[in-house]
């Protein structure tokens, strides 16, 4: 059923124009945003006394040179990939969830607790029960601020930062108080029932299960956003949320469905990361995927499917940054800087797109 | 108990108040700078961060506070020249450029700071309190109050000038046109973009200067992260302040007392509450206030959105 009968070639031809300009204004842009963005991470490397060029080479080969390098890479992409994904979702209804790191570890701690409390379940299970513990409590977070900007007009952006803040906080009391691990000397939680472990799908790996489910719940979302009309209705509330109201749609329930689900994903991803990689809940559990995230979505143009290459993209420059520390001693936070220049670079070629259209 | 209601502990703890409030201050009155032209910064913790290392490198380099404060407050301008050229001139949006100047503020400090001063673990000399003739001598509130260094009392006439240039000038008045009704200064021959320009360079140099505080009159050395969330605190402080500069003066003392009361009951052991919980109280005060101003009014009719003339 193709809904182009009228068209001769010429309608053809444009549409495949267009088609090329969506290409390019897809790939071709942001693959730009990241060459320059590493561009200038490495000049600021040469600057500063370090080998500029092992910058591409580290992050672009290195992080993909084995087995056990790709493994380590798409285990990052997995948190980063479900935070990408879920705020791509926010972002499109016009909400600015800044708190997926705190999701992320309300997500961990809820995974924590029912994964070191129930014993003898089957793997399955316990496994599903610690997912949607992670899922339900980042839901949960993110959701306060979400009502709170329905009911009250609290800048979601502020209160969502400042949820991050207390997260942490909390965590910090959790492993060093009522959920440390008695025997242990370092703050960290017991360790989860073994039925509770993400099963490990590539020997030699920590690669585990939940990238498959990354991969399915952004494939998901895509579906929700831009083939349901629940996701119609919160592109429109992000779109114009006057004309959301005047069609006759509740504003405030998508928005906060839509924070709710970024918030699921966050959470998911704190659970993932208990439950496949540290087994344990710490106070820093995660290295930034919450603020991550941010750029991931941003890269990937608001698009969950985007959200897989840029997440992957991400994890493998956080991977290549990791090696970079090791072997040069490069501080690695050099991919904080790395990651402001694309965002940077990704809203000024969006924009710039936009005005040229118009001019065409 | 006693201890907590000692009045020289009261005492003790404004002093610590207005010390603690300062880099609030300084960020809340840049912020509203920014915010009365239309322009919603939230990459000041960035700004802060940087005007924190640069001015914290500067006098590690040259011993001197003076110098580094102004290193400081360059620091926060460079890195809000950035800001500016990609929301004014760009036209991107506001809110994504702020989050993207906060990672790379944040990256660039914590960068440099490792690969240049880590090792070192060396402090700066500080801003030295310095005692108010008569006033220091007042019994119990004298010196907890008027012993503070230079930096902490320039934040009154710091605050009476921001209120002199926004109300008083015609420049202000300008400034706050373009926040409200930016076809008017247009259609008058001047240009809504160098105001912009002037607004967020201005507030990024108060931002700046509110992270120097931080490195050189308050803690003698950087660390990573040392604003810890003070430039995002600093956006809520302004909407309760309703826009106004003395108001954000007030409020974010307001504030300094939160952070004052957390420290002492920190130092409370046997109150037997964790001190995590403490800590968070700046943070959940924050979201607090949020909640209690419920209206945007007095909001800038134009915030956040890009002028495209």
């Amino acid at each position: 059923m193709t809904a182009v009968p009228l068209a001769g070639a010429d309608g053809l031809a444009a549409r495949n124009s267009r088609r090329l300009a969506s290409l390019v204004r897809a790939i071709v842009l942001p693959a730009a945003a990241v060459v320059i963005a590493l561009a200038c991470g490495a000049l600021l490397l040469y600057a500063t006394g370090f080998d500029g060029a092992a910058l591409f080479r580290v992050m672009l080969v290195d992080s993909f040179a084995d087995t056990r390098s790709i493994g380590e890479t798409l285990l990052k992409a997995i948190p980063l990939i479900l935070i990408g994904a879920g705020l791509c979702v926010a972002f499109r209804c016009g909400i600015w969830n800044i708190g997926a790191e705190g999701q992320l570890y309300a997500g961990a701690i809820a995974a924590t607790l029912v994964g070191t409390s129930l014993h003898g379940l089957p793997p399955a299970l316990h496994i599903t029960l610690v997912i949607i513990a992670g899922a339900l409590a980042g839901a949960f977070w993110a959701g306060i601020a979400g009502a709170l900007r329905v009911a009250f007009g609290a800048s979601e952006i502020v209160t969502t930062i400042m949820l991050n803040y207390v997260a942490l906080f909390l965590t910090s009391w959790l492993v060093t108080g009522p959920m440390k691990d008695a025997g242990a000397a370092y703050p960290q939680s017991a360790r989860l029932a073994r039925e509770a472990w993400m099963p490990r799908i590539i020997p030699e790996t920590r690669l585990h299960l939940g990238i498959l489910v990354a991969l399915a719940l952004a494939g998901l979302l895509y579906v929700f956003l831009f083939r349901m009309g629940a996701g119609y209705r919160v592109r429109v509330v992000g779109t114009s949320a006057d004309a959301a109201r005047y069609a006759g749609m509740n504003v405030g329930r998508n928005m906060l469905l839509a924070i709710c689900i970024s918030g699921a994903m966050a959470g998911l991803a704190g659970a993932f990361e208990v439950a496949g990689v540290t087994r344990r809940l710490y106070q820093s559990i995660s290295p930034g995927y919450g603020f991550e995230g941010i750029a991931v979505a941003l890269l990937a143009g608001n698009n969950p499917l985007g959200a897989i290459a840029s997440g992957g993209l991400f994890a493998a420059l956080r991977s290549g940054s990791e090696l970079l520390q090791i072997n040069e001693q490069v501080p690695q936070v050099l991919v904080q800087v790395i990651q402001g220049i694309v965002i940077l670079l990704v809203v000024a070629f969006g924009v710039l797109g936009a005005r040229l259209r118009l001019r065409r | 108990m006693d201890d907590i209601l000692n009045l020289g502990l009261v005492a003790a703890t404004l002093g610590a108040s207005w010390r603690l409030a300062t880099p609030l201050i300084f960020a809340a009155l840049g912020e509203v700078f920014a915010e009365r032209a239309g322009v919603l910064n939230i990459g000041i913790e960035g700004m802060m961060l940087t005007g924190a290392f640069t001015g914290f490198a500067a006098a590690f380099a040259s011993g001197s506070v003076p110098l580094g404060l102004l290193a400081g407050i360059l620091g926060g301008m460079a890195i809000g020249l950035v800001f500016a050229v990609f929301t004014v001139t760009v036209k991107a949006n506001q809110i994504v450029v702020g989050a993207a100047i906060n990672l790379l503020g944040m990256g660039l400090t914590a960068f440099l700071f490792r690969t240049f001063y880590v090792s070192t673990g060396l402090g700066v000399e500080i801003a030295q309190p310095i005692a108010i003739p008569f006033l220091s001598d007042l019994p119990v509130i004298g010196a907890a109050l008027f012993r503070q260094n230079a930096i902490v009392y320039a934040t009154i006439p710091l605050t009476f000038l921001v209120w002199v240039v926004l109300f008083r000038t015609s420049f202000g008045l300008t400034l706050r046109a373009v926040g409200e009704h930016p076809k008017s200064v247009a259609v008058v021959g001047r240009s809504v973009a160098a105001y912009r320009y002037g607004a967020i360079l201005i507030g990024a140099a108060f931002a700046g200067l509110g992270g120097a505080f931080l490195t050189l009159g308050h803690s003698n050395q950087f660390v990573e992260n040392i604003t810890s969330g003070r430039g995002f605190i600093a956006l809520a402080v302004v909407v309760f302040a309703r826009w106004s500069p003395v108001g954000a003066f007030f409020v974010a003392l307001l504030f300094g007392l939160f952070y004052a009361v957390q420290l002492q009951l920190q130092a409370q052991p046997q109150l037997g509450v964790p001190y995590q919980l403490f800590q968070a109280l700046p943070y959940v005060m924050t979201i607090i206030v949020l909640v209690l101003v419920r209206s945007r009014r007095g909001a800038p009719k134009m915030l956040g959105v890009a002028y495209d003339g």
